[in-house]
C-alpha cells in the first residue's frame, strides 16, 4: 500500500505525454489513467449493475404479486433463490450502483474538471481502483453462480445466519459475497483517497474554499465519511469471513461470542453510508438548481456546514437500526435524540433549495426536472423517516414494508434520480452533444409515476404489519387477503411500467450520443470550470497553457452590471 | 425585478497565484489511509473490549487457555519503539546529509524485523500451548489484532526497505521518505494501545 502511493506521486507527473493519442484501443479505454475514461469505465460499470439490480427486483416483485407463477426471463422462484435475489438486489443497489456512479464516477469525472486541474493527483491509483472495482463486480456476479447458490441473509448480512453454513446453505455463496464487498471497499478507499487529496492540493490558481462547486465539497465530505466509517465494517467483515473460513466464534454466543457485535460494526458504517451517497446527490441538484434557477445559490457556506454537521451526526444514529434487537431502552431513546436531530441539517438544506428557486428565472429542462423530483421524493423518505427514528414507533414497524418503502423513497431519489440529474446535465460534457428534450421528459414522466405508484401501496401494505421478509404471503392468511393482493399487484404493474420506460432512456442515450446536435463548450450557459473546455473535453482537459484562473464562486448568476446573466469562474473582472 | 448593485456586492481580490500545497500529495494520501486505519483498529479494540467484558463468569482469559507472555513481550515491543526512535533520527540524519541516513534506515528495519521474528516465536510457543483462533474467542482476538497488526508491521518493512533501495540508488525524495515514515510511525505507536488491549 505504502509503496504504491509514493511510486505514483512520484512518476505520475508524467502521465500527459504525446503517445498517449497512438495508443492501441485497449490501452486508450481499458487501461487509461485518465480521469474521465475512469470515470465512464465506472458509470458504465454502475449502470450495468443497476440493469441486474432491477431485473432481481422485477423477478421477486413478479414473485411477491403472483405467487407460484413461472417469471418470464427466470422461471420459478424458490425460497432460497428468493433470498439470494432481495440480498443481491440490496447489495448491488447500494454498493455497485449508488457508490460507484455517484462517488466514482461523478467524481472522477467532475474534481479535476471543476477545480481546473488537468488529472487527479495519483493517476494509477485511479486506475488501481477501477481495476479492483471490477474484480468485485466478477466475484460478485460468480457468488450468484456457484454450488448452493448466491448468499441470502439479506445486504446486512447478520450473523449467526450469514457465519454459520449450516444456517445458510450457501457455504461458497456468502463468503465470495463477503469477499466481493470487501474488494468493493478497498477499491473506494483508493479512490477517496484520491478525491480527498485532489480537492486540497489540485485547484486552480485563485480557488478558494468557498469558491469549489458544491459537488465536489459534497463528493469530498461524502469520501471522508466513507473512510471514518469503513474502518470498523472492515474489521467486523475479517471477523466474519474468519467465521465463515477458519471456524472462529466471533460472533457465536454459544462459544462466547456476540452476535449484536455485528450489528453494531456493521450499522456505525452503515448509516454513514447513507449520508455517503446522499450528498453527492445533493451536490449535483444543488448545481443544477442554480444554474436553471439563474440564481446565486441561496447560502453557500450553509449548505457546506449543513453537510459536515450531517456528516458529524450520522456517527451518532446507527442504533436506530437495532431498537428491537435487545439494546438497553435508555440507549433507544438516546439515539432517538440524535436521529430526529440529523433531519435539522437535511431540512435546512431543502429550505436552502426552495430559497434558491423563489424568484429565479426556472427552465424545466429534463435535468431541472430530475433535481426538483429529487427534492420532492426526497422529502417523503425523510418525513417517513422520523416515525422509523422514533424509538416507540419503531417497535411496530421494525422489519415491516414500511421500513422498505422509507428507505426506498430516500434511495431511489438517491442513487436513480440523482443519476439520472447528474448524467442528463453533465451529458452534453461527456460526449459533446446534446440530448433530446423531448425523450427526456418522457422518460422523467415514465419514472416518477410509476415509483411512486410502487411504494406508496407498500406504505400501506407495511402498516398493514406485512414483514419484509417473507417469500409467499399465502401462507400467512391475514397478510394473503385480498385488498393486500391488489396492492401488492399494483406495485409490481408499476414496477413493469417503470422498468419499460428506461428503454426511452437507452434509446435517448445511444441516439443523442450518435446523432444529436453539436452541444459546444457552454450549453446551460453556467459558470464552473468544466464548461471553459471543450466538450468533451481532451486528454489533459485543457491545453497546458490555458489552464483555467478563478476569480469567483461558482454561482454568480443573474449579476445585475453584467450584460450576461451569468459570469464564469475564470473570466477576469 | 430590479436588483441593485449592494446586494450584490463584487469583491475586490488580488491576481489569482499558484500555491504551494500545505501537505505534499503522497504525505496527505499516507495520512487520509492512516486515518481509516485507526478506526479500523478502533473497531477491533471496541469488539474486543465488549466481548471481554461479557465473558463467562468474567475469566479472561478464560479456563483453560494459557496466559500470554506479558514480560517478553514487553521487551519485544521495546525493540519497535527503539525502531520508532531510530526513524525520527533517519529523517533529520536524512535532512542533513543523505548518506548519514543509510546506517539508521538499516537499523530501523532491522530492529522492526526483529519485532516480527518474535513475535512469530511467540506464536509457535502458544499455538504449542494449545491457544488457537478456535479454541476460544480469547485465542481469536489474540491472533487476529495481533496478526493484523504483524501484517501492517511486514507492509510498512517491504515499503522501509523500498525506501532504503532507492536511498542506495540515490533516487528517495524527501516526501518519499516521509509518507514511508509517517506509515511505519503509525505502525509504531499504535502497537502499544494493542499491546494493553490484547495483553494487560
Amino acid at each position: 500500500m505504502a509503496d504504491t502511493v509514493i511510486d505514483v506521486h512520484h512518476h505520475g507527473a508524467a502521465g500527459h505525454d504525446d503517445h498517449h493519442h497512438d495508443q492501441h484501443w485497449i490501452v486508450k479505454y481499458l487501461w487509461s489513467t485518465d480521469h474521465k475514461i475512469i470515470a465512464m469505465q465506472y458509470m458504465f460499470t454502475g449502470m450495468a449493475m443497476g440493469v441486474i439490480g432491477g431485473f432481481m427486483a422485477y423477478v421477486f416483485r413478479m414473485q411477491l404479486a403472483f405467487p407460484g407463477i413461472s417469471v418470464p426471463g427466470f422461471g420459478q422462484v424458490s425460497p432460497g433463490e428468493y433470498n439470494a435475489l432481495i440480498t443481491n438486489h440490496g447489495s448491488i443497489m447500494i454498493f455497485w450502483l449508488a457508490m460507484p456512479v455517484l462517488i466514482a464516477a461523478f467524481g472522477n469525472y467532475l474534481i479535476p474538471l471543476m477545480i481546473g486541474a488537468d488529472d487527479m493527483v495519483f493517476p494509477r491509483i485511479n486506475r488501481l481502483s477501477f481495476q479492483i472495482f471490477f474484480i468485485s463486480v466478477v466475484v460478485l456476479l460468480a457468488s450468484l453462480f456457484v454450488e448452493g447458490g448466491g448468499f441470502g441473509g439479506a445486504w446486512t448480512s447478520y450473523p449467526p445466519l450469514s457465519a454459520e453454513s449450516t444456517y445458510n446453505l450457501t457455504t461458497l455463496g456468502s463468503t465470495l459475497w463477503l469477499t466481493a464487498v470487501a474488494l468493493e471497499f478497498v477499491a473506494f478507499l483508493l479512490g477517496g483517497i484520491n478525491f480527498i487529496t485532489t480537492l486540497m492540493n489540485s485547484r486552480a490558481p485563485g480557488m478558494r474554499a468557498y469558491d469549489i462547486p458544491m459537488v465536489c465539497w459534497m463528493i469530498v465530505i461524502a469520501s471522508i465519511l466513507f473512510m471514518l466509517s469503513v474502518g470498523p465494517l472492515i474489521a467486523g467483515a475479517v471477523m466474519l469471513l474468519f467465521d465463515q473460513v477458519l471456524n472462529t466464534g466471533f460472533y457465536d454466543p454459544a462459544r462466547g461470542g456476540d452476535p449484536i457485535l455485528w450489528q453494531h460494526l456493521f450499522w456505525f458504517f452503515g448509516h454513514p453510508e447513507v449520508y455517503v451517497v446522499l450528498l453527492p446527490a445533493i451536490g449535483i441538484t444543488v448545481d443544477v438548481i442554480a444554474t436553471f434557477a439563474r440564481k446565486k445559490l441561496f447560502g453557500y457556506k450553509m449548505v457546506l456546514y449543513t453537510a459536515v454537521a450531517t456528516g458529524v451526526l450520522s456517527f451518532f444514529v446507527w442504533a436506530h437500526h437495532q431498537f428491537i434487537a435487545g439494546i438497553d431502552p435508555r440507549m433507544a431513546n438516546v439515539f432517538t435524540v440524535t436521529t430526529l436531530l440529523i433531519s435539522v441539517p437535511i431540512a435546512e438544506m431543502c429550505f436552502v433549495i426552495i430559497a434558491t428557486l423563489y424568484g429565479g428565472s426556472i427552465t424545466l429542462t429534463t435535468p431541472m426536472l430530475w433535481a426538483l423530483a429529487f427534492m420532492a421524493e426526497f422529502l417523503i423518505g425523510g418525513v417517513t423517516g422520523i416515525f422509523l427514528g422514533a424509538s416507540g414507533a419503531d417497535i411496530y414497524f421494525h422489519d415491516t414494508y414500511f421500513v422498505l418503502a422509507h428507505f426506498h423513497y430516500t434511495f431511489f431519489p438517491i442513487a436513480i434520480i440523482g443519476t439520472f440529474c447528474g448524467f442528463t446535465y453533465w451529458f452534453p460534457k461527456m460526449f459533446g452533444r446534446m440530448m433530446n428534450e423531448t425523450l427526456g421528459k418522457i422518460h422523467f414522466w415514465g419514472t416518477i409515476i410509476p415509483f411512486n405508484f410502487i411504494f406508496i401501496p407498500l406504505f400501506v401494505l407495511g402498516m398493514g404489519g406485512q414483514h419484509r421478509r417473507i417469500y409467499n404471503f399465502q401462507h400467512f392468511p391475514e397478510l394473503a387477503t385480498d385488498q393486500m393482493y391488489s396492492l401488492r399487484q399494483v406495485a409490481t404493474i408499476a414496477l413493469l411500467v417503470m422498468i419499460a420506460f428506461q428503454a426511452v432512456f437507452v434509446f435517448n442515450v445511444v441516439y443523442s450520443w450518435l446523432k444529436g446536435p453539436k452541444a459546444g463548450k457552454n450549453p446551460w450557459k453556467a459558470n464552473t470550470l468544466e464548461w471553459t473546455t471543450e466538450s468533451p473535453p481532451p486528454h489533459g482537459n485543457w491545453p497546458p497553457a490555458e489552464l483555467p484562473n478563478v476569480y469567483r464562486g461558482p454561482y454568480e448568476y443573474g449579476h445585475p452590471d453584467r450584460e450576461e446573466d451569468y459570469w464564469p469562474q475564470n473570466e477576469p473582472a | 425585478m430590479s436588483a441593485d448593485s449592494a446586494t450584490y456586492p463584487i469583491e475586490q481580490r488580488p491576481a489569482p497565484s499558484r500555491r504551494e500545497p500545505l501537505v505534499p500529495n503522497g504525505v496527505l494520501g499516507m495520512l487520509i489511509f492512516i486515518f481509516t486505519e485507526v478506526m479500523f483498529f478502533s473497531g477491533l479494540i471496541s469488539a474486543h473490549a465488549i466481548v471481554k467484558s461479557q465473558a463467562a463468569g468474567q475469566m479472561w482469559p478464560p479456563y483453560g487457555q494459557p496466559r500470554l507472555p506479558v514480560e517478553q513481550t514487553a521487551l519485544n515491543s521495546l525493540a519497535l519503539l527503539v525502531s520508532g526512535v531510530v526513524l525520527v533520527l533517519t529523517w533529520f540524519a536524512f535532512r542533513r546529509d543523505r548518506e548519514g541516513a543509510r546506517i539508521p534506515l538499516l537499523l530501523s528495519i532491522v530492529l522492526g524485523t526483529v519485532f516480527v521474528g518474535f513475535q512469530g516465536m511467540e506464536w509457535v510457543a502458544l499455538l504449542a500451548e494449545g491457544l488457537t483462533m478456535q479454541s476460544s474467542t480469547y485465542g481469536g482476538f489474540f491472533y487476529l489484532i495481533v496478526g493484523t497488526h504483524a501484517v501492517h508491521a511486514v507492509c510498512a518493512l517491504v515499503a522501509l526497505y523500498w525506501a532504503f533501495h532507492r536511498l542506495d540508488r540515490g533516487t528517495l525524495t524527501t516526501n518519499q521518505l516521509a509518507t514511508v515514515s509517517a506509515f511505519w510511525y503509525f505502525v509504531v505507536l499504535i502497537w502499544p494501545i494493542l499491546y494493553w488491549t490484547v495483553y494487560l
